[in-house]
């Protein structure tokens, strides 16, 4: 029955970009909420695989005198490595949804989602 | 962003870049034994451009790191991947295998092909990020290239 | 907008933020316990212990992330490339077919 930090943080994360999609009526500040939605998502999938007194998956000589120790203290490395993945992958498609919203500014003269909706002949 | 900035923040950019681009230098090329990699490292080295741009305007580093140059850099650290990749089907048994020897355990030429694989791919993402900050602060010119 | 819509937005989102909170720390189990795996009903640690043991001795590097993101995961990693290279691409087309459009 203990809170932990990481995943209530990773939570209020989450649910605050939640509130940035409802409340706001600008293509980029809803942008900007879903960055902050995804970084929540990320801080969730690391938090996952920790292990209780570890220490970093690096093999080196300062961190764990032998190989058994190593193995039994360390934390899981295979979140980190999928994490690494999907933070470029985030970096790629807020490129390519900016370029879009240029596009869309300068198409329509505004950036409310609610007047870019209708169309034009 | 075609006017620069004010003599202090030239003067203490141009100090500082050398410093900021040998750090990314060094953590896509220590990217076996420390944490980090290729994917950082070669954020930070665009992030030291990027600075100079602020400082200086476009206009005076296109001079030197043009929008040919970016692309071309980029294609090279994907081709030098993929090759790498090939290396290991003609020498070996299938793609990706290991060509490079795995030497001693904790010195810099050890492991196998992570270290040539990291270095293509902080050269690939740091061109890459370049390129897409160079065609958004471009998008009204005339005729660029 | 409203001062009726805009507290409507604030309680959706503070039921929406309990309801994660309470299912993450009440339901799972607890944090800092290694993710475990079932297999014909016994229970043993997950596949991150597997690559813990074999990845420094099999490949040369210290670096167990490494071996993760190039040496058994490496199909990953170049579609990953492939990615960033057609997002590059894709930026650079949009914003030259925004000037022919003058």
């Amino acid at each position: 029955m203990i809170l932990s930090l990481n995943y209530v943080v990773a939570m209020l994360l989450i649910s605050a970009g939640i509130y940035c999609l409802l409340a706001k009526k600008n293509l980029v500040k809803m942008l900007i909420g879903i960055v902050v939605m995804i970084d929540g998502v990320h801080l969730f999938l690391i938090s996952l695989g920790y292990r209780a007194e570890g220490i970093v998956p690096i093999f080196n000589s300062e961190v764990a005198p032998s190989l058994p120790y190593f193995v039994s203290r360390a934390v899981d490395p295979l979140p980190q490595a999928l994490v690494l993945t999907s933070i470029v992958i985030n970096i790629c498609t807020t490129a390519l949804a900016l370029s879009l919203c240029i596009y869309a500014y300068k198409h329509y003269g505004t950036l409310d989602p609610s007047k870019i909706k209708e169309l034009k002949e | 962003m075609m006017a620069g900035m004010t003599v202090i923040v030239k003067t203490i950019s141009r100090i500082m870049f050398p410093f900021i681009f040998l750090f990314g230098v060094y953590i896509v090329f220590h990217g076996h034994l420390t944490p980090g990699g290729g994917f950082p490292g070669g954020v930070i080295i665009a992030a030291s451009v990027a600075m100079l741009i602020l400082a200086y305007g476009l206009e005076r580093i296109q001079k030197s790191t043009s929008f040919l140059h970016a692309e071309v850099l980029d294609t090279l650290g994907s081709v030098a991947i993929v090759a790498i990749g090939i290396l290991g089907l003609i020498f070996g048994a299938y793609f990706l295998e290991t060509v490079f020897p795995l030497g001693v355990f904790g010195q810099l030429f050890s492991g196998g092909n992570f270290l040539w694989l990291y270095i293509g791919v902080g050269i690939k993402v740091a061109a890459g990020i370049l390129l897409i900050l160079f065609a958004m602060l471009m998008w009204d010119r005339g005729e660029h290239k | 907008m409203g001062k009726a819509k805009q507290a409507l937005n604030l309680a959706l989102v503070a039921i929406i933020a309990a309801t994660f909170i309470y299912s993450v720390n009440f339901t799972m189990p607890e944090f800092g316990t290694f993710p475990t795996r079932e297999i014909n009903g016994k229970v043993e640690n997950s596949v991150g212990q597997l690559y813990l043991e074999n990845a420094t001795w099999q490949t040369g590097a210290a670096n167990v992330v490494t071996t993760i993101v190039w040496g058994y995961r490496g199909y990953d990693t170049l579609g990953e490339s492939t990615v960033l290279f057609t997002a590059v691409i894709g930026v650079i087309t949009v914003l030259r077919a925004m000037r022919r459009d003058e």
